[in-house]
């Protein structure tokens, strides 16, 4: 498989609707490398629906998401190597143990040596002692960290995080800050959607807050994240 | 094509993993074909004579039944959790997922034929050991296009409510063929005088539906998985 790069994804005009209901409707928005753009909204706004697009999980009704200079169908396979998605359901085989998940998925991105991907990827996690418990045992928190670091073993380009601070201490929240401000410093391109203002205070570099479906705000501006998202929402 | 096994084989492997730990789908599959047989025995088995052919039948019936059974489980461990999104997302040929879910579903059906063919040769007195590479391949041929067209449904339905009712309504008719196919092949091979060339034709029959099913499953497995 040729590899495959790109500094930029940019949404243009995209809509999805699913019968009657339109979850987006013409979006634009575009991210970089390097930065940190938040979706924030209330439930129902289309954040998770503009994830699963960008994840190509899911096609778009009308218009088009490029990555870089190709969209998902010009890119073929390559680019889903450059995807990672922590989305709302974690996603894990919970009679599987943490390690048997992480080499599982290892194994599917073909990376070399899973084991000893699935080792850092559990030291990073912090779940190295319950390497060999199944995930049903795990709370939701370690549930979390271990989805966390499964969306994040192949090293993604673009990396899309639903909710990701659900479940988490305030250590682990800390934790997961640092990492995603590590992930900005490798020129990566990081997406979440969250309901937590107080958790991304201080990590986004742009705030794009939908509603109903739409782009209602880019709160790049100044204040503090919840004033941002509060005039967004009521246009003030 | 050696990624495409690799992934085959990663899929099933995890899937037999988890199986070998909980045994859910082996017993009750298990139980299910058992229980079936054992029921059609009472009501075909007079005073020690079973009803001619219904052996054949009943074969069928019993692994179509626990077909259906492990079928609407196989996308089960998937939906939980959402895993079948991260399957999707990864940078594979998706028909090798399919592929993958295919060989554990035959891999189950083997298990359970394994128990259910002497088990209907023994309450039914059916000579179905006479020729036993036919057998063989009349199963194996009928259950391979049982499952890939299940395989296929099973997916399309994982992530709808109604999955439980609709996989049964739209599986049988698409599969009555290989159903007929393998009664039909059975019955020749275990009636009094045994008809050989009518089952080869049965298991030719079998070859070509399998091949037609297999190509079509592949083909519409990913956009059927894509929203």
């Amino acid at each position: 498989m040729t590899p495959f790069d790109f500094d930029r994804v940019t949404v243009s005009d995209v809509s999805r609707a699913y019968g009657r209901r339109r979850a987006l409707n013409r979006v634009s928005l575009s991210v970089t490398s390097g930065e940190i753009v938040g979706l924030l909204g209330p439930n129902g706004a289309g954040k998770s629906t503009l994830l699963g697009l960008l994840s190509t999980l899911i096609e778009p009704s009308s218009g088009e998401i490029r990555y870089g200079d190709k969209t998902a169908r010009e890119a073929g396979p390559a680019l889903r190597a450059r995807l990672g998605l922590l989305a709302h359901e974690l996603q894990l085989y919970p009679e599987l143990t943490a390690r048997e998940n992480l080499e599982f998925f290892a194994g599917l991105y073909g990376l070399s040596d899973p084991p000893d991907r699935a080792a850092a990827a559990l030291s990073r996690a912090g779940l190295v002692e319950r390497a060999a418990d199944t995930v049903q045992g795990f709370s939701r928190g370690m549930r979390q960290r271990l989805a966390l670091e499964r969306a994040l073993l192949h090293e993604p380009k673009l990396v899309l995080l639903d909710e990701p601070f659900t479940g988490l201490d305030e250590f682990s929240s800390r934790a997961l800050g640092d990492r995603l401000r590590q992930l900005r410093a490798d020129r990566r391109v990081v997406v979440l959607a969250t309901h937590d203002l107080e958790a991304v205070d201080g990590v986004l570099d742009r705030a794009v807050i939908l509603r109903d479906g739409r782009v209602v705000a880019l709160g790049d501006s100044g204040g503090s994240l919840r004033e941002r998202y509060r005039a967004g929402l009521t246009g003030r | 094509m050696s990624a495409f096994f690799r992934v085959a084989w990663l899929v099933v492997r995890k899937d037999l993993t988890i199986e070998m730990r909980s045994r859910e789908m082996l017993y009750t599959t298990l139980f299910f074909a058992v229980s079936c047989v054992l029921v059609f025995s009472f009501g075909f088995v007079r005073e020690g004579q079973p009803l001619e052919g219904a052996a054949a039948g009943i074969l069928w019936i019993a692994i179509a039944f626990a077909g259906t059974l492990a079928l609407g489980r196989a996308f089960e461990r998937e939906r939980y959790n959402d895993a079948l999104r991260a399957l999707l997302l990864a940078p594979v040929d998706r028909p090798a997922i399919f592929v993958g879910k295919l060989l554990g579903i035959l891999g189950l059906l083997a298990a359970v034929e394994m128990v259910v063919v002497p088990l209907v040769a023994l309450l039914f007195r059916a000579p179905l050991l006479q020729h036993p590479v036919m057998i063989m391949v009349l199963l194996a041929a009928g259950t391979i296009g049982f499952a890939s067209v299940g395989t296929l449904f099973a997916a399309m339905l994982a992530r709808t409510q109604t999955r439980g009712v609709l996989l049964p309504v739209l599986l049988y008719p698409v599969a009555i063929p290989a159903l007929i196919a393998g009664v039909s092949g059975t019955l020749a091979l275990i009636q009094a005088d045994p008809n050989l060339p009518i089952a080869r034709f049965w298991m030719a029959f079998l070859g070509f539906f399998d091949t037609v099913t297999l190509t079509l499953a592949l083909w519409f497995f990913e956009p059927v998985m894509t929203e």
